[in-house]
């Protein structure tokens, strides 16, 4: 019966599972690889349309996108750079009120958790306008004054929701150590700093890293807000380049062209978290 | 009683929070709150379904319907939601017909309101489908086996079976995504959709209280999404099963 064919699962020759990939990465690029190309076949498709419905036939789409395209990637490394920035601010601050959420003194934990529930539930948008309406456009400190432009602002508004979140995962990752962990060294007579900065933290850090990513992905794509405030990124520009070449038909290629870029940069960051979150074996 | 304390704390202390007693600011502001209402009542729903749907094509048999799903998927979730609401509202919605309204002039076949909908659904519909996987994976396989062979019929297994038992499991993770949904309708703002913020921003631009309005706002954010909170978590009460928890 050894060799014969047989229907009756029983019988038929035990086959382990395959092996997951090494990597962890390997399928999933391919798989962005995929969607990634099946986007740019739309992007294509809807670049032949538009040159297909030009009522007065004019210069060819790819042309004009070609013209626009170096300006609205411009715009989007703008975006970049904003979201860096309000990610640094954000990450110190959210560091420190982390920290705070777990202190021994009851009135700073109560405080940094009112803090960080109330920037967390609050929408991006409001605490943007916040920052904007609401910071001076500067600041006379010393006789010296800060200025304060816009951009700094949007700044300030974007780090303040980071900060919140940042501040939760800190707290998750510290509460997420065994308590074994504090116990063992405060028998080895660690002070509280020292326990803190030495023992809990350096191992909290490699589970924060999977969902500071994801935030940081998050708020990459939160910084398209500002074009809502008045400052030039990618999406100004984008619309800036329609109303300059009035071509309904480009309208969509265009917008896709934007979509195409955060999308291409926002992926890759994707696929990371997923990958690093498999290895160390935390749930986000 | 309440517009008169604050018609005196306006004249007194020069803190101008004029909803509380200007009955005309006070109809714009519940109107801009009536908009986000229904705006989130409604992509709640539908994202809820479009999410439900994906799942059951990200598990069924036909390829095409997954890749299409997977795609769907990791669009919506890598792209900025505010592009993808002006690409619906600029770019879509002028391949669109407009419809005669009757009078004389023509109107979009969609308004501002619609493709807001239309666009938070899709991207919250997106990540119902990752949170619906997660929670369906998380079924224990042997539950499902017995099912099966008990002759479920893959509907008959999804309504009775897995669904009621992944719903359970994944109702954190869908909480933050709705909380997430009703704090993304703001951007609404930018297509000019009379919801909260645009009201607050109309009624700061004429009454000159931004620092007021906005910290009213603010307020009423947090409280709706205290109420969505509140009832999600009753929600997740009642469905609780005794002895059964993840």
């Amino acid at each position: 019966m050894r060799n014969g064919t047989t229907d009756l699962p029983v019988l038929k020759p035990f086959r382990a599972p395959a092996p997951i990939a090494p990597s962890g990465f390997a399928a999933p690029t391919m798989l962005g690889g995929g969607t990634l190309a099946a986007f740019a076949m739309l992007f294509g498709a809807s670049l032949a349309l538009a040159q297909v419905t030009a009522r007065p036939v004019g210069e060819s789409a790819v042309t004009v996108l070609l013209r626009w395209a170096p300006l609205i990637f411009q715009g989007f490394l703008f975006n970049i750079l904003i979201s860096f920035l309000s990610m640094a601010l954000g990450t110190v601050i959210g560091v420190l009120v982390g920290i705070a959420q777990v202190s021994l003194v009851s009135s700073v934990r109560k405080t940094a958790w009112g803090v960080t529930q109330f920037f967390r539930n609050a929408p991006w948008l409001v605490l943007l306008f916040y920052a904007m309406f609401l910071l001076p456009f500067e600041f006379r400190l010393f006789g010296l004054t800060i200025a304060f432009p816009a951009w700094v602002k949007a700044i300030i508004g974007l780090a303040l929701p980071v900060a919140a979140n940042v501040s939760e995962i800190v707290r998750g990752g510290i509460r997420s150590i065994p308590s074994g962990q504090w116990e063992s060294a405060e028998a080895l007579a660690f002070t509280r700093a020292q326990t803190m900065w030495m023992i809990i933290l350096p191992q909290a850090f490699k589970r924060m890293i999977p969902p500071w990513m994801n935030l940081y992905a998050i708020l990459t794509m939160a910084t398209t807000l500002i074009s809502v405030v008045g400052i030039q990124d990618g999406l100004t520009i984008t619309r800036a380049a329609l109303v300059a070449e009035s071509r309904p038909e480009l309208m969509i290629p265009m917008y896709l062209l934007l979509l195409l870029m955060f999308f291409a940069y926002c992926y890759p960051i994707a696929r990371a978290t997923l990958a690093l979150e498999r290895r160390f074996n935390v749930k986000a | 009683m309440i517009a008169s304390y604050f018609q005196w704390l306006n004249d007194t202390h020069g803190l101008n929070f004029s909803v509380f007693y200007d009955a005309f600011d006070r109809s714009r502001f519940l109107t801009g709150l009536w908009t986000t209402t229904y705006i989130c009542v409604v992509s709640i729903i539908a994202s809820m379904v479009l999410g439900l749907i994906g799942v059951w094509l990200a598990g069924g048999n036909s390829r095409l319907g997954r890749l299409v799903v997977r795609g769907y998927v990791q669009f919506f979730r890598n792209t900025p939601p505010l592009v993808q609401l002006s690409f619906f509202y600029f770019a879509v919605a002028g391949l669109l017909p407009t419809v005669s309204d009757g009078a004389s002039g023509q109107s979009p076949l969609v308004s501002g309101t619609g493709w807001a909908i239309i666009a938070f659904s899709l991207f919250a519909g997106a990540f119902n489908v990752e949170i619906f996987r997660a929670g369906i994976e998380a079924v224990p396989s042997t539950t499902v086996e017995a099912a099966e062979s008990l002759g479920y019929t893959r509907l008959q297994l999804y309504l009775h079976v897995v669904l009621p038992l992944a719903f359970r499991i994944c109702l954190p993770a869908l909480n933050n995504n709705l909380i997430n949904l009703v704090k993304t309708t703001t951007l609404a703002y930018a297509i000019g959709v009379p919801e909260l913020l645009y009201a607050a921003s109309q009624i700061w631009s004429e009454m000159f209280n931004v620092r007021e309005m906005m910290n009213v706002l603010l307020v009423t954010y947090v409280a709706l999404v205290a109420v969505l909170v509140w009832i999600m978590g009753r929600w997740e009460k009642a469905m609780r099963i005794p002895g059964y928890s993840t």
